[in-house]
């Protein structure tokens, strides 16, 4: 029988995804510190109070900068440890090339979805002045590898969509398959079939998700 | 054939008075508002070539980006018509007053609308949302050939209830089990699937049911619905898109409150009136009650299709009977916010 701490189908319940995201952003701000770390955000709601045993919210990654990498450009001082980085191609930073010479900014939010019962991520880029950014601006900004990810699979796909809680336009990446996937995950990495412990479902999930977003993982975490 | 109750929710429509907004108007002097009759399963765009036409002489130059806004609160223009008017006019207004734009798109706040394919893509999604919750998967919608789903859309664009159940059961949607309307529902009989997961006895334990709950929730109790406060922005508002689970036990009914209670757990054992109900309470605790009273939330109205809804009525008929073509149930909930 499921105990709940195993996903066998590829998709996750509520209270699975509650525990999956606290290990994720455990895991992710142990090895992962060249980023800040992620944020629950708790669905208390300013109408409603979502008065729930198990907390329900989202998990959160703001104000990830991704700017020019030329030199002359004296706001890029506070980032120069970043830059030097640059060189080193084991490096993990997260100063990635932008083609218009200014800082772009993003937010990227891991949100359940009660009716695909599998996370989805929403993001979205603005300027400094907060003016958003289109989708053609930043497919810019993310490595080209991400870009033909996009074009050629079939299960990921981004549209724009209303975020589910905050009111606004966000970007989407598409969830159609994911429990799919997943249990492919599933197969390959863990002996006893098609199980996949709770506490690693995102962790695994991020290490396809984030890739099309720019957003790489370190190995360690998958363990 | 489809039942009555079906039939009148695809008759249902909205009058509308829809003004130009003075910044779009160009002409002197300035046109009188259009009024125009609104399908309630309908979308906002897909009146704007009704609309148009009426203020395309008063327009300034430029290109067009359509937008309609309800006492300065932008429309998302994704959800049905009928939906709208029932979550923002607490008493209902007739004709209901709109403003329109053709110019100042709020991309900020709205995502965007490229007329008719926004809409139909939008139906298409929800259907295929709807499908996976219902029937576990969305392979009926994806493997449905591209005019098929052409004439689908077509019949909910043009109300055409007629032509849509002639092509509703190539969705192969399962059915809820419904011991209170004989009828069919929307999909024929022939295309029957059990919804319900069973055990190995047999019986019938719970199905997931396409639920977009919209509540508004306001602090102070009220006796009229006049009195109810206006809505500034859409932050007034929780929008909770999530699957009902529906219960199904032996000798008890799963009511509409139960649907409702199960997405709002803190509306749970309200015991409170509610339109054209009894109060009832606990014989052994009056006093106790009272004070719960006071605490909790209290569910004042939930609207379905522009019917106040009582919330005893079983929910298999609710979802039946009422639920949008896309295989959602909308309901719109005033509530009391519990005191804390």
């Amino acid at each position: 029988m499921n105990s709940g701490r195993e996903v066998s189908d590829g998709r996750l319940t509520v209270e699975g995804f509650s525990v999956a995201a606290r290990a994720f952003a455990d895991k992710w701000k142990i090895h992962n510190q060249s980023f800040p770390p992620w944020s629950w955000v708790p669905l208390i709601n300013r109408t409603l109070h979502l008065s729930n045993q198990q907390e329900e919210g989202y998990l959160s990654l703001e104000e990830i900068l991704i700017l020019s990498s030329l030199e002359e450009s004296p706001e890029d001082e506070s980032l120069n440890v970043a830059t030097d980085c640059l060189e080193k191609e084991e490096s993990v930073d997260h100063t990635i090339l932008n083609q218009e010479n200014e800082a772009h900014y993003y937010d990227f939010h891991i949100v359940y979805s009660s009716s695909y019962k599998v996370p989805v991520l929403y993001f979205r880029g603005y300027c400094s002045g907060g003016q958003p950014l289109s989708l053609d601006v930043i497919k810019k900004d993310l490595p080209s590898c991400s870009v033909s990810l996009l074009h050629e699979s079939k299960w990921t796909f981004i549209t724009q969509e209303e975020h589910p809680y905050l009111n606004r336009p966000w970007f989407k990446l598409h969830p159609c398959g994911t429990e799919d996937w997943i249990k492919l995950l599933s197969q390959s990495s863990i002996s006893t079939g098609c199980q996949m412990p709770v506490d690693l479902y995102l962790v695994s999930w991020f290490s396809v998700v984030g890739q099309v977003v720019g957003l790489r993982i370190p190995l360690e975490m998958l363990n | 054939m489809a039942n009555e109750a079906v039939k009148y929710v695809w008759e249902g429509a909205i009058p509308l008075q829809i003004h130009l907004h003075k910044s779009d108007v160009a002409s002197h002097p300035a046109p009188p508002p259009a009024l125009v009759l609104a399908p309630r399963i309908g979308y906002l765009p897909l009146l704007i070539p009704l609309i148009k036409p009426y203020f395309k002489d008063s327009l300034p130059p430029g290109e067009d980006s359509i937008w309609f806004d309800y006492k300065g609160v932008p429309l998302k223009w994704y959800i049905p018509t009928g939906v709208l008017f029932d979550l923002l006019c607490a008493e209902p207004e007739r004709p209901w007053n709109l403003t329109v734009h053709f110019r100042g798109y709020p991309s900020n706040i709205l995502i965007p609308c490229e007329g008719e394919d926004s809409v139909k893509w939008n139906f298409v999604n929800s259907l295929k949302e709807a499908q996976y919750i219902i029937n576990g998967n969305c392979k009926n919608v994806m493997n449905m050939s591209q005019s098929d789903q052409e004439d689908l859309w077509t019949s909910v664009m043009n109300g055409d209830l007629d032509a849509y159940t002639k092509l509703s059961p190539k969705l192969k949607m399962a059915t809820i089990e419904d011991d209170f309307s004989r009828k069919a529902s929307l999909s024929s009989p022939q295309s029957r699937q059990g919804v319900t997961e069973t055990d190995v006895a047999g019986q019938v334990k719970t199905a997931r049911i396409p639920v977009r709950l919209y509540v508004r929730s306001i602090n102070q109790d009220f006796k009229n619905l006049e009195d109810v406060p206006e809505i500034d922005t859409w932050d007034d508002i929780s929008y909770l898109n999530r699957p009902v689970e529906f219960l199904r036990e032996e000798g008890k009914c799963f009511t509409l409150r139960n649907a409702i209670e199960s997405l709002l757990p803190e509306f749970i054992g309200d015991r409170a009136q509610t339109s054209g109900e009894e109060r009832s309470r606990d014989d052994d605790n009056t006093e106790e009650a009272d004070g719960l009273l006071r605490e909790m939330g209290e569910i004042k109205l939930a609207r379905i299709q522009g019917i106040e809804m009582k919330l005893e009525i079983p929910f298999s008929w609710v979802v039946n009977n009422l639920m949008n073509p896309e295989f959602y149930l909308h309901i719109s909930v005033l509530v009391k916010a519990p005191q804390r």
